[in-house]
């Protein structure tokens, strides 16, 4: 009962942050909107104990890139009214995309995985039962290669999305810092010995 | 003591409540009992804070400091100071600015002393007194300290103003560039402790003040504590305030009681961010006289209890780093921002990934007597 009610409230708090993430005219409000939607998840996972993926989630995507988002978001000048004017247009493929997502979770959760947790609940566990070290066991024992070739495709992003920036030739000036920690006294003061000369006549 | 209050409590409870909600009620108050007596002495830890930094900043540079506000027509050097800061604050008016979020710009401060105070469910204060104690704490840490940020952003954002706006824009910079760092400075502690949980990374530490990980850890023990200074947005990381640039950057159009919020999350920010350190690093409530003084010490009637570990050592070590935050904004001058990001990316990261091989190699060797 207790738990229904905060599954229900949290639930409804995703769906209609999820909801606003679309239909707000205000594209900061809109990352505003998806970090409540973030924060919504992270607690029904936690009423599922998973708290690893709850914790890691709010501090990967809230407290990592929607940061960035609401940079770039608040940043931008944005034109809303082109932004909105294709939304006939895109309509079809839109609903495609979305009719071919929701079929794959029907497929996912309706299917042989789930069977087990529809039959017989979750299964409960102590307080003591860590599921941070559990699921690092998972990953790094049976999901090993999958694992490090996932971490590769990330490194290849992240190095071409350095690369990118650099490609154009750099004009900004900076700083060589281990040139300027190396500066000594000689190379900026020059002490000149001179005698003393008479006041002006 | 937590039974007897619960006891107490069913038996009041259950009398109004129906039996079905009974546990759940009892719980709930018996939680926010606790965050009562954490957040109560945190808050004023906040306020005699500010005063202690006035007193330290104006020692170190040769004045007095606040003298002059006391109580019942004493000075008591200046102690009733921080008492009538408050009170003029909460008196005064809160302009909202014309043209600004009014929404954002009220719910900005909220957010930026919410995850301050909340962080401090994990904290363990003495062995087994500790309000929430979770598995993955130091994640919960990790992720509550990385959403300060966004009260910051709001606030500067939701302004309309160019100085808040900048000073917005900086800090989130600040703040991104330096979790990596803090987050790599974390994980050594976790392969180090073999835990995520805050009571057994200390429990890992026990044996004497040499098996504290400031030692084993040393390079992310100064990662750590640096980056620290830089989320909380310290001198001499201050950018994101920058009075002689953007005024007072991200809070400048703030006043009354929204602009003390800020003030106040900053503050706890500063003991979090020391406590944490104590923490993961000095020992958190071991004594340092474990493993030096014969264990009959320890049994004494008061002066074991005084040696032995508990709550005072942590709140020693805490206020060490406090003074060491009041310290580094007394002597040094502000970074330049691009110095700041050079040493976030370009130094700490590298230190911190060298160290962490190091100590996963220290640790798979396990070699005493750190790790065994």
């Amino acid at each position: 009962m207790f738990e229904q009610i905060i599954f229900y409230s949290f639930g409804t708090m995703l769906l209609l942050s999820a909801l606003m993430v679309i239909s707000v005219r205000n594209p900061v409000y809109a990352a505003l909107f998806l970090v409540l939607a973030f924060f919504s998840t992270s607690a029904i996972w936690l009423l599922l104990r998973a708290e690893f993926l709850a914790i890691v989630l709010v501090l990967v995507y809230v407290g990592a890139v929607m940061v960035l988002f609401l940079f770039v978001v608040m940043m931008l000048d944005i034109n809303l009214a082109r932004l909105r004017a294709g939304f006939m247009r895109y309509l079809p493929a839109g609903a495609l995309v979305a009719l071919v997502l929701a079929a794959s979770m029907v497929l996912v959760v309706g299917g042989e995985g789930f069977n087990e947790i529809r039959e017989s609940g979750l299964a409960e566990r102590g307080p003591a039962y860590s599921n941070t070290a559990e699921l690092g066991e998972a990953l790094f024992t049976a999901y090993l290669y999958p694992l490090e070739i996932a971490g590769a495709i990330l490194l290849v992003a992240i190095i071409a999305a350095i690369a990118l920036t650099q490609r154009a030739k750099r004009e900004t000036k900076a700083q060589n810092p281990d040139a300027q920690v190396a500066v000594r006294r000689q190379d900026r003061v020059r002490l000149v010995k001179m005698s003393s000369e008479r006041d002006s006549e | 003591m937590l039974e007897m209050i619960r006891q107490m409590l069913n038996a009041t409870v259950g009398q109004i409540v129906p039996a079905a909600w009974q546990a759940q009620t009892v719980e709930v108050m018996l939680i926010v009992m606790q965050i009562t007596i954490i957040l109560t002495p945190l808050m004023l830890c906040v306020a005699y804070m500010v005063y202690a930094e006035r007193k330290v900043i104006g020692s170190i540079q040769g004045r007095i400091g606040p003298n002059r506000v006391g109580a019942f027509g004493y000075r008591l050097a200046g102690l009733g100071q921080p008492i009538a800061d408050a009170l003029k604050l909460i008196l005064k008016e809160i302009i909202i600015p014309t043209g600004s979020n009014k929404f954002l710009f009220v719910i900005a401060p909220i957010l930026s002393m919410a995850p301050a105070v909340a962080a401090w469910a994990v904290i363990p204060f003495a062995a087994d007194t500790v309000l929430a104690d979770i598995n993955a704490g130091l994640l919960y840490v990790l992720a509550l300290t990385s959403l300060a940020v966004y009260g910051v952003i709001i606030a500067g954002w939701a302004s309309n103003s160019k100085y808040a706006f900048l000073g917005a824009m900086r800090s989130a910079a600040q703040i991104v560039a330096y979790e990596i760092a803090m987050g790599f400075a974390l994980v050594g502690v976790v392969v180090a402790a073999g835990s995520l949980n805050l009571g057994q990374i200390i429990n890992a530490q026990s044996g004497s003040l040499l098996h504290w990980y400031w030692l084993p850890l040393l390079p992310f023990f100064v990662v750590y504590f640096i980056s620290g200074v830089a989320e909380t947005n310290r001198a001499p990381f201050d950018v994101a305030e920058g009075e002689s640039e953007i005024v007072a950057g991200f809070h400048v159009e703030y006043s009354g009681m929204a602009f003390s919020l800020f003030f106040l999350a900053e503050y706890a920010n500063i003991i979090l961010i020391s406590v944490l350190s104590a923490v993961l690093f000095l020992g958190g409530w071991l004594s340092p006289f474990e493993g030096v003084l014969p264990k009959s010490a320890f049994t004494l009637p008061v002066i074991g209890s005084v040696l032995g570990g508990g709550i005072h050592w942590l709140l020693l070590k805490t206020s060490l780093f406090i003074f060491v935050f009041l310290w580094l904004r007394a002597t040094f001058p502000r970074y330049r921002y691009d110095q700041i990001m050079r040493l976030g990316w370009k130094v700490f990261i590298p230190i911190t990934l060298v160290w962490l091989v190091v100590i996963a190699t220290l640790a798979k060797l396990q070699i005493t007597p750190w790790f065994n």
